[in-house]
């Protein structure tokens, strides 16, 4: 169990290429506290994985420390940081019974055979493996094969931080629910540090107590599930977090208010936006759209009925955002008039948050 | 309820398929079992037999001592060839102008004719003038495959191993290439070593491709023909004689098509049946 702590990582894949290095993380900088649950999330190719294989130390960073209790490990190997990994893929030993799969890592180690017995046998039952415990490896299915590797780190009771990068994409939709509830109450029975990557935000936002949201290389923002949702930092985070994503609008600051076509929105703190920025926006998440008699007038372009609650599409003078619309409300088929919650809506310049403290 | 109207015009699809295997597979070896039943003077006259020549080819000594000579040529071919090819394929560089140049470099011994590999080996092992035969003779060792039966054997031993063990190399190779890093990692994180990473990992994951290359490399061998008989013609004496050389020798040499006939049929059953043998073994455990 470790606190691990990242100082202004930067990674390139081509670092001889001279000037036209191309880095695949540009400066990380993150403390993950002992026992805490974190996720990495992002879309394909933000980094994320790089990220993850630098802290396992399967990747030497090209510049920047990773110190684990404040000792610096950069430059040593996956098995002398001592942590765990479970893949993408099951990794399993298939010619190996399960027994012999979870008691691998310990045997290695050269623990004495009770105790290995012992460490085994509590861990299968924490995973529900205890009735396969003879059965070959190879026999068990996909989700089975991933409780295995996941155990294979479990047995070691001093794993200083456990990093799973993107285990569930080849379980059963039915079942990645199930495994997840699992993790999360495991990270509670175990409290190891242990850090989740993916690009699905149910599974980062479920598992995580602390998400980073990574865009091409970068962390744009580290915050709990609720700062995401509330407050993204930037553009991207609000169209990644969410379903649908954030409305994003283009705007003024008029006179202190901000402004959208023609309409005041709220006090705004910045009363001008400064000279340098290029693009200015608002944004708006759908849930913070309320149907309001005092509004602004929209047309209805397309409504879409997901059950519980409907995502009404919406047209105001030429730009076109969604509205969430609670199963208890009528939409009106004429003259929708809608307003901006003012407390959740922010401006972004250049896409990031510029009004992070709101006017009181 | 809807009536169904038979429809068989869809056999005629099939019908190519069945001609083509008649001709190429069922109507000559229909001929053979033909042949391997009756006595025949020339001129059609065919005499009925029964089984007079199986019997007469699993007694004699002659069979037997091919059939030795046989199974020892393919036990010390496959014992040295696997564990070799697999040796080498994990040597092999994974990625970059390395991986292509060994790939070239392996496939060479592969595209060369077989009657070819015979010659360039009768040539290089001649004792006086080849260049291996030379060389070992000039180390102090007495060696001359043309007159001494362990010469000979080393001979064609080696070429078997030189021509062949690539395709155990390329087949492993592709097997190895196709493990995902991921175990890799795993392994390390486990603190495996090499001798568990191979056992527990490579092994496992190459073994239906070896499973393959074990079956190719045993019927090949197990039937070799145009290699030793360009290379030492199935001497000195009869001690490189391997089973189908002794049957063409009896077929050709003898024109014995009744015995020869049996003969070829018995060849072929233990080919089938050691192949079916060895699928088995590798095959067990796999669905448990």
């Amino acid at each position: 169990m470790a606190e691990v702590r990242l100082q202004q990582i930067r990674h390139s894949y081509n670092v001889d290429a001279g000037e036209e290095t191309e880095y695949a993380l540009e400066k990380i900088d993150q403390v993950w506290e002992d026992g805490g649950a974190y996720a990495l999330l992002g879309p394909s190719g933000c980094g994320k994985s790089t990220l993850l294989n630098i802290v396992s130390g399967l990747l030497q960073p090209t510049e920047g420390k990773v110190l684990f209790n404040n000792n610096d490990v950069t430059s040593t190997t996956p098995d002398q940081r001592n942590i765990a990994q479970i893949f993408q893929f099951p990794v399993v030993y298939d010619t190996m019974t399960v027994h012999d799969n979870l008691a691998f890592p310990l045997r290695n180690r050269k623990m004495g055979n009770a105790e290995i017995k012992e460490r085994v046998k509590t861990v299968a039952e924490m995973l529900d493996l205890t009735a396969s415990l003879n059965q070959r490896a190879s026999g068990l299915t996909a989700d089975g094969k991933q409780k295995i590797s996941l155990g294979r780190g479990l047995v070691r009771s001093d794993v200083n931080i456990m990093m799973f990068d993107e285990p569930l994409t080849v379980i059963d939709p039915h079942l990645k629910w199930q495994l997840r509830t699992k993790l999360k109450q495991l990270h509670r029975q175990v409290g190891f540090t242990m850090v989740y990557v993916t690009h699905d935000q149910t599974e980062a936002l479920t598992f995580a107590d602390k998400v980073a949201v990574m865009f091409e290389g970068e962390v744009v923002q580290f915050g709990t599930p609720e700062e995401l949702f509330l407050s993204p930092n930037h553009t991207f985070v609000g169209h990644f977090i969410g379903s649908p994503g954030m409305n994003f609008l283009p705007c003024e600051l008029d006179e202190g208010f901000l402004v959208f076509s023609g309409n005041r929105i709220k006090k705004s703190a910045p009363i001008t936006q400064p000279e340098t920025t290029k693009k200015i926006e608002l944004g708006v998440r759908p849930e913070f759209i309320k149907i309001d008699s005092n509004g602004f007038p929209v047309n209805i372009i397309r409504i879409d009925d997901i059950g519980r609650y409907r995502i009404v599409k919406v047209e105001h003078s030429g730009y076109f955002f969604n509205v969430y619309v609670p199963e208890e409300f009528e939409v009106p088929t004429e003259n929708l008039r809608v307003s901006f919650d003012p407390q959740n809506t922010h401006i972004y310049c250049d896409g990031w948050l510029y009004d992070k403290k709101e006017p009181s | 309820m809807i009536t169904r109207v038979p429809n068989q015009k869809a056999w005629f699809m099939v019908l190519p398929v069945i001609l083509l295997v008649a001709f190429n597979a069922v109507i000559p070896l229909m001929t053979v079992v033909n042949y391997s039943v009756q006595e025949t003077f020339g001129n059609n006259v065919f005499f009925w037999e029964g089984f007079r020549w199986y019997e007469e080819v699993l007694r004699s000594e002659r069979f037997h001592a091919s059939m030795t000579r046989q199974i020892v040529f393919t036990s010390i071919v496959l014992l040295i060839e696997i564990p070799l090819g697999i040796a080498i394929a994990l040597t092999m560089p994974r990625k970059g102008l390395g991986a292509t140049l060994c790939l070239v470099l392996m496939s060479l011994p592969l595209l060369i004719p077989w009657n070819v590999v015979g010659a360039m080996w009768n040539i290089f092992a001649l004792p006086e003038i080849g260049f291996l035969g030379h060389v070992v003779n000039s180390m102090g060792i007495d060696y001359n495959f043309t007159q001494q039966p362990i010469s000979a054997w080393v001979t064609v031993i080696a070429m078997d191993v030189w021509h062949w063990t690539s395709l155990v190399v390329l087949l492993s190779y592709a097997g190895l290439t196709a493990i995902p890093e991921a175990f890799y990692h795993a392994a390390q994180i486990d603190t495996a070593t090499k001798w568990q990473i191979f056992r527990y990992i490579q092994l496992p994951k190459i073994k239906h491709v070896l499973t393959i290359a074990i079956l190719l490399r045993f019927m090949d061998s197990f039937m070799i023909y145009t290699e030793p008989f360009v290379l030492t013609g199935g001497g000195p004496g009869n001690s490189t004689t391997f089973l189908s050389t002794d049957l063409v020798k009896i077929a050709l040499g003898q024109f014995d098509l009744g015995p020869a006939a049996a003969m070829s049929l018995i060849y072929f059953l233990i080919v089938l049946l050691l192949c079916w043998v060895f699928y088995t073994l590798m095959m067990r455990n796999e669905d448990q």
